[in-house]
């Protein structure tokens, strides 16, 4: 089961992802993809990273470089301002998506844009552009090859590198025949990319407009930087006459000293690559003289909830990432429900800490439950992020939005009971007198419970039940003489 | 791994923090632990109104709630002693987490001198007690799983695997993928069970794979939750916790 | 445009605002501690193993071979036409290349009017030949700095892509161009480039395929 491209922003709900999560595992052929892709990706980190206190070196140094961003924020985002309008790059700034949609949509029209390329961007996921561009008549094609995958069925991405990474061989050739070239039947990766490349071809040549994303934008020189390996980045950047980049407002950088240590944890974290085929610099439209490059650059800074979650010391790392995907690739859940179970744009850890934070807690506090904390995304981050505990304190602030609203909420009457459990709980467990008549009682009865009542019958669906010990420890200590002060 | 410097000498008595999931599922595992302590010459303290590190509370964000309890715990372990406790999970609560829940709080202080105190089992044995173990079982084929909180939150070490080299009648195999989460996760068990259910087959399935007649880890929750996988696909491999199979086979008598 | 100053005056003052009630810890500068520092022929040595380990094609040789490698590199791959730059350095010898040899020279084409005007013709052409700026032996990568003289997309269009690289330009490290090449204090061009290999992907089934949409070929002359 794929996920549609869908377009509004409240559709997810946490009996959606039960539904979603439920079918993908169920779905064999859809665990088998994703394993074999994950486990290749995790290898593949693994050879480029030989060295432990080099890797750990890099990542404090990467880690040093985000921080600084974050710390000096507001006037990092000034100077890349200030720098890249003498450069002569226009810069839009937007609050929302739907600010950020009609900049775009405004410059388009100024344009004359009909169609439009796109580089591969998060940020433009975020916004659903090509769906909002689509409604007003402009025409927006995905010239990644796994995006283009993925738009022609209509689907969103599973991966934020790959986003194409939940179908396999045989898929893609299917959807290549049935939809892109029905002349042809090939199960080969080659042929598939030479008839993608041809179709491109004549898309880039007829473009009006290139949209991407940015990895960094450098502070200093104005610089946007983009990093790529199929060429189309550079195509939509540099061929049609107008670019706009869109692109969060974390992604500065102070200087170009910054990006090399960045840009080789990002390679090397995400597809085990010292370096991608192109590492694109851009300060400026088409300059005097130049004969080739897009006459306007356009760049939009989205905040879209960004600025909330620099609120807060802790939550605040969360706009440290870098947009690697090393965490989703080490993921135990992700791996086993793939991205489109998530039904968010940002899947797996980093989906599960930021998706809450930008499109609201309360609705999407949920996500932050779905996982163990078992903390393999922390430790491959290459800038850091203290994933889980982002997400202990996400659970703390849904509960206490749940909480605070469990006589209205929908879901009032599951809050209200797990509020009620855990007080009971404390109750029990914080006076020794009741947690040792529980005790004797689970030591006594507790293996004579049924595995239909709610708790152990979620457990006894894939497991047998634990069984109690026939006398707790503490009785085995007493017993035993064991001092007690 | 913490770093040589932050283990203590070896005390003349310890403190020992049993967990609630060893109290009433693993209760021999926490009895092998403080008879392994003893016979290095320890005197142990089991004092008795312990209960729970309030783990469960806390993960699922129920702060209150978990706070409360933990200062039931911190008041219970008053003197300047090590705290020795048979689990990786709850030794993460107690360390990282306590000083956050305390801030601010009448108990900050006593919460701070507690989370400096704790010790995980294998830790303590092997940098603080350098035990020497002699084997006498039978052969057997064991495997390791490594707890992830144990080895990520908490920054355990392969002591408890160093301990099991030390006894020459077990063949040690590895387990693929070792390091993977087993699909506990506390509560994520119950809550996410269908994918949690998927991950506890997962790990069973490399379990079984390795041939060994034997699963061994330092958490009894991981244990608990792969040892059920395993029952439920009929699998003849047992599992038990280190301590309960180090003290079974190297005590005599 | 209004909007999109209102959003910056209300974006801006949340974020100043937030940095006068908000904790920011301290968090030191982390400067790099070692690099490498290669003679020229461990550079050319590594540059050329991590580029033939992703398929780029190195050929090595000196000034004064340069033209007979170049020209077998042009027949082996029946390279009939050859978009160049003639205003640079490396346009004029070509340049001249041809003049003095024109029935072993491919046929020379001046990217010297707009892309526009150009764009058929570029999108037809077998071959481009580019200088560089110099290269990083660490990643294996060429740097480009294209210019009103030789236009970016040279490098990007035809299918096979030949670039000249002075070996005595080649740096340890990416930092070190930046900071040798003193790139900041210079200011950057509209376009300059890091590239590493023929175009390639790995979309379908993580199988890799090169050629995509940049160059399927990339040829270095490592000048020595």
């Amino acid at each position: 089961m794929s996920a549609k491209a869908n377009h509004s922003p409240h559709s997810i709900s946490e009996k959606a992802f039960f539904e979603s999560s439920g079918s993908a595992l169920k779905n064999s052929k859809l665990r088998r993809n994703f394993k074999r892709a994950m486990n290749g990706l995790m290898e593949k980190r693994r050879d480029i990273f030989p060295d432990a206190s080099e890797l750990e070196e890099t990542r404090d140094r990467a880690a040093s470089i985000r921080h600084k961003t974050l710390t000096h924020l507001p006037e990092l985002l000034e100077k890349l301002e200030t720098n890249c309008e003498s450069n002569g790059i226009r810069v839009h700034w937007a609050e929302t998506t739907e600010q950020a949609n009609q900049i775009v949509l405004d410059i388009a029209r100024s344009a004359n844009v009909r169609l439009a390329v796109k580089g591969k961007s998060m940020v433009s996921e975020e916004m659903h552009l090509n769906a909002f561009l689509e409604k007003h008549g402009i025409e927006a094609i995905e010239s990644d090859l796994g995006e283009y995958i993925i738009q022609v069925v209509n689907e969103l991405p599973s991966h934020i590198i790959m986003p194409a990474i939940h179908k396999n061989l045989d898929e893609i050739s299917d959807l290549f025949q049935e939809k892109v070239d029905p002349n042809r039947s090939s199960k080969s990766a080659e042929e598939m990319t030479a008839t993608a490349r041809l179709i491109m071809r004549q898309k880039f040549h007829d473009a009006d407009m290139g949209i991407s994303g940015v990895n960094f934008a450098v502070a200093e020189t104005g610089t946007l930087c983009l990093v790529e390996n199929e060429g189309n980045g550079r195509f939509s950047t540099t061929l049609p006459k107008v670019h706009v980049a869109v692109m969060g407002i974390e992604k500065v950088v102070e200087s170009l000293q910054d990006l090399p240590p960045l840009l080789k944890m990002l390679t090397r974290s995400a597809t085990g690559q010292p370096i991608t085929t192109y590492f694109n610099m851009i300060s400026g439209p088409r300059g005097e003289g130049e004969l080739d490059g897009p006459e306007e650059v356009h760049l939009v800074l989205l905040d879209h909830g960004r600025s909330k979650i620099y609120e807060d010391e802790l939550l605040r790392e969360t706009l440290l990432c870098i947009r690697c995907g090393a965490c989703m690739n080490h993921c135990p859940v992700y791996t086993r429900i793939g991205g489109h179970a998530y039904n968010a744009v940002y899947p797996g850890p980093i989906g599960k800490i930021l998706t809450p934070q930008i499109e609201g807690i309360e609705n999407l506090g949920y996500l932050a439950n779905a996982s163990s904390l078992c903390g393999a995304c922390v430790e491959v981050c290459p800038v850091k992020i203290p994933i889980t505990d982002i997400l202990l304190r996400l659970r703390r602030n849904h509960v206490r939005k749940k909480t605070a609203r469990h006589w209205t909420d929908l879901n009032g009457g599951k809050s209200l009971m797990e509020l009620m459990t855990w007080k009971g709980w404390k109750q029990v467990l914080s006076q020794p007198s009741l947690y040792r008549i529980q005790a004797s009682l689970l030591s006594r009865f507790g293996n004579l419970l049924p595995a239909q009542i709610p708790v152990l019958r979620e457990w006894a669906r894939s497991r047998n039940l634990p069984r109690f010990s026939k006398k707790p420890l503490h009785k085995l200590v007493e017993d035993a003489g064991i001092d007690h002060e | 791994m913490k770093p040589s410097c932050s283990f203590p000498e070896k005390p003349e008595a310890v403190y020992y923090f049993g967990t609630c999931l060893a109290d009433l599922l693993y209760a021999d595992a926490g009895m092998a632990g403080i008879r392994l302590l003893q016979r290095e010459g320890v005197r142990v303290i089991y004092p008795r109104g312990q209960s729970c590190c309030g783990q469960p509370a806390f993960n699922s964000g129920f702060q209150d709630e978990a706070r409360e309890v933990a200062a039931q715990q911190i008041v219970q372990f008053p003197k300047n002693l090590p705290i020795v406790i048979p689990s990786g999970s709850c030794g993460a609560m107690m360390t990282r987490h306590y000083e956050e829940l305390f801030e601010g709080h009448p108990l900050q202080e006593k919460a701070q001198s507690f989370s400096a105190r704790i010790f995980e089992l294998s830790e303590f044995l092997v940098n603080v007690l350098n035990v020497k173990l002699e084997d006498h079982g039978d052969p057997v084929k064991v495997t390791w799983h490594s707890s992830c909180h144990a080895k990520r939150e908490y920054g355990l070490g392969d002591e408890a695997e160093q301990l099991l080299r030390q006894l020459k009648n077990v063949e040690l195999v590895e387990l693929e993928r070792k390091n993977e989460c087993c699909g506990f996760g506390g509560t994520f068990s119950v809550k996410f069970s269908e994918i949690s259910g998927v991950m506890a087959q997962d790990k069973s399935a490399d379990v079984m794979q390795t041939g060994a007649d034997l699963l061994l880890s330092t958490d009894c929750g991981c244990l608990m939750n792969i040892n059920g996988a395993l029952e439920k696909q009929k699998s003849q491999v047992q599992s038990q916790h280190f301590a309960s199979f180090i003290w079974n086979r190297t005590h005599v008598g | 445009m209004n909007e999109s100053t209102s959003s910056r005056s209300r974006i801006l003052e949340r974020l100043y605002g937030i940095h006068s009630q908000s904790r920011f810890a301290d968090h030191p500068e982390i400067t790099e501690t070692q690099s490498p520092s290669w003679t020229t022929e461990e550079k050319i040595s590594c540059l050329k193993s991590k580029m033939e380990a992703v398929q780029s094609e190195i050929h090595c040789c000196s000034e004064q071979e340069f033209d007979t490698v170049f020209r077998n590199v042009v027949d082996e791959k029946s390279i009939g036409s050859l978009l160049f730059a003639k205003n640079t350095q490396l346009g004029s010898r070509i340049h001249s290349l041809k003049q003095s040899i024109p029935e072993k020279m491919p046929e020379l084409v001046n990217y010297d009017i707009s892309i526009e005007t150009m764009k058929k013709r570029i999108f037809s052409i077998d071959a481009s030949i580019t200088e560089t700026l110099g290269g990083i032996a660490d990643t294996g990568s060429l740097i480009l700095w294209p210019s009103r003289h030789e236009p970016r997309l040279m490098s990007l269009i035809p299918p096979i892509h030949l670039a000249v690289l002075q070996a005595e330009k080649i740096y340890n490290t990416f930092s070190e161009a930046i900071v040798e090449g003193r790139w900041a204090e210079n200011g950057m061009p509209t376009n300059a480039l890091l590239i590493s290999s023929p175009s390639k992907t790995a979309d379908i089934e993580q199988t890799l395929v090169y050629g995509v949409h940049g160059p399927k070929q990339l040829v270095v002359f490592v000048i020595q």
